[in-house]
């Protein structure tokens, strides 16, 4: 599971990867100039994957801390920015500084049952599956959330876009998940190149090494969990204002737990790129999959999921790394000599 | 002279079978000691028990004048107790150095600092033109003296090593014998060594204490040491002498 190149992608940049970054930079800023309204939609798709495959990529790429329930820390933001702005008036950007803590404390509790009594490895995963399940049936059951009915956003029409309450066209969505995108690309880069970037990698490789090396593991685990919960909170917000609707069994779902690992696990786990090719292979495959069915007239309830799960086998068997370090070698980016 | 590290009638029991059965002894400032006895004589648990490792079931420890027995392993290596393990363990996906920026960060702040500091340890240690293989692709020699490089990068005051030169060929031994020296000479640097190869304590060891089921048995000098019955009847052997 280890990425081989992972440290020699945090040491020195070569120009390449830096031309590489802005010609994407470049494609995504134009892209909704070029393409249509379907497939702006894919990308924003694409992007909401790419910045949760990012945020869950901390725990488990960086720290080695397997989280299957990361639907929970989504839930919790898309809930509690929805409650407060159908409530209250309160709009997103003040709804999501209400729901980091939220999920925080989450993620905070989690990991100190199983930091603090020694849940690890498989257990521990089994623990954050237990979490996302317990909200799932505890929104269900709701009434301040309007339980299993679901919670709806008013939709009003517009003339012009408002970024501030994040109602408008997906043009206006777009840009705002490109720029919480790179915001976490960014972020995780640094947090990286960082004493806690060492400290997670060594606790990942390692635990009782690291600690002999003087590393607080305790510590830097909870760091993890918290900044990924932080993260993945902003993935719930734009989730509720984008589809305006909201129900426990679909936010909570493990199924969205899944999907968000599916990215990095098939880009490469611990790369920073990994989550962003993850995202375009996986969701852009299975978008031209699904045109293609319809061109076709073909309607196939689950061949999506069969689709990710054939996509999962073929990178497990040959590329475990992910589909990034392999390339990443290919095109010489790395320096790593496995 | 000043006990660095001194350990009084510890104890520890595995259900049944007692491992470490009331050991005492000091280990002064700027020494090199060690600790023989024969396999299950009880010496990795009284070097887990010193590391934060595992907690004594009676008895004290005492480093730089204040008890340390019941910290955590971090804790313990953030005071200046740095230790190898016997069997290495570094970290495979990352870099030599890497492995090493991991231990200097345990007191210098800035990752460029302690680069800084892994680039002289490295170099001191042959091990700087590798600097940017992983780790899992070293040999064993290389992985064992890297192991020591991260333990030294942490800036102790008191290194243990837990049969650093085991698996090591004899001019190998030697090689890291003289690094260990060096250390010990020009930086004062104070060693406490569990070793079953008599070549490496003979030559490094001012003195030695001998375990023998989870008893200590003779403490001295290498070469009385070596001489008592007592020792090499239970550890030794005839050939040895």
């Amino acid at each position: 599971m280890s990425a081989a190149s992972l440290t020699r992608l945090g040491g020195d940049d070569s120009r390449r990867i830096v031309v590489l970054l802005a010609l994407l930079l470049v494609a995504l800023l134009a892209a909704p100039w070029v393409v249509n309204d379907y497939l702006l939609t894919v990308l924003i798709l694409i992007l909401y994957s790419a910045f949760t495959g990012q945020a869950w990529n901390i725990m488990m790429g960086f720290a080695g801390q397997l989280s299957l329930g990361h639907a929970l820390y989504a839930g919790l933001g898309a809930y509690v920015s929805a409650v407060l702005f159908v409530d209250f008036g309160i709009g997103p950007w003040i709804g999501f500084l209400a729901a980091v803590p939220v999920a925080v404390a989450c993620g905070a509790v989690i990991g100190f049952l199983a930091f603090r009594f020694g849940v690890a490895g498989v257990y521990f995963a089994i623990l954050t599956i237990a979490f996302a399940e317990f909200a799932r049936i505890g929104f269900d059951h709701l009434a301040v959330v309007n339980a299993s009915a679901g919670l709806f956003l008013p939709v009003h029409q517009t003339a012009h876009n408002d970024v501030w309450h994040l109602r408008g066209d997906p043009t206006m969505f777009y840009y705002v998940i490109l720029a919480a995108s790179i915001a976490a690309f960014v972020l995780c880069r640094l947090l990286l190149k960082s004493r806690m970037g060492y400290y997670w990698l060594a606790i990942r490789e390692d635990e009782q090494a690291a600690r002999a090396a003087g590393v607080p593991t305790f510590r830097y685990k909870m760091y993890a969990v918290m900044i990924s919960a932080a993260l993945t909170s902003f993935a719930g917000v734009f989730y509720a204002f984008f589809y305006n609707n909201l129900f426990p069994e679909q936010v909570f779902n493990i199924g969205r737990s899944i999907e968000m690992i599916l990215g990095p696990v098939i880009g490469g786990i611990g790369t920073l790129f990994g989550p962003v090719l993850g995202a375009f292979v996986l969701t852009g495959l299975a978008e031209t999959l699904n045109a293609v069915m319809a061109a076709v007239g073909l309607d196939i309830p689950g061949a999506k999921q069969v689709f990710y799960g054939i996509c999962l086998l073929v990178v497990i068997v040959a590329l475990p790394e992910g589909v990034w370090p392999p390339l990443a070698r290919r095109l010489g980016l790395t320096k790593a000599k496995p | 002279m000043t006990a660095l590290l001194s350990v009084e009638r510890i104890s520890k029991r595995f259900r049944g079978l007692v491992a470490v059965d009331s050991v005492s002894f000091e280990v002064t400032k700027g020494e090199i000691f060690a600790v023989i006895g024969a396999n299950g004589a009880g010496k990795t648990t009284l070097f887990n028990m010193i590391a934060g490792a595992l907690e004594p079931d009676q008895g004290s420890i005492t480093f730089d004048g204040a008890p340390i027995h019941g910290l955590a392993p971090d804790a313990v290596c953030r005071r200046g107790i740095a230790r190898t393990f016997q069997l290495v363990r570094p970290f495979p996906a990352l870099s030599v150095e890497d492995n090493v920026v991991v231990g200097a960060l345990a007191h210098r702040h800035g990752v460029s600092e302690a680069r800084d500091r892994a680039h002289a340890l490295l170099q001191r240690f042959d091990l700087f033109d590798r600097r940017h293989q992983l780790a899992s692709a070293l040999t064993l020699p290389d992985r064992k003296r890297l192991e020591v490089v991260r333990a030294l990068a942490t800036e102790p005051k008191l290194l243990l090593l837990d049969e650093v030169v085991a698996g090591l060929r004899p001019t190998e031994v030697d090689r890291l014998v003289g690094v260990l020296k060096e250390l010990n000479r020009d930086s004062g640097l104070t060693i406490l060594m569990i070793e079953h190869v008599m070549r490496a304590v003979m030559a490094l060891a001012g003195r030695v204490l001998v375990l023998d089921h989870g008893t200590a048995i003779a403490e001295g000098t290498p070469d009385a040491v070596v001489r008592d019955p007592a020792v090499v009847q239970s550890y030794l052997g005839a050939e040895a002498v």
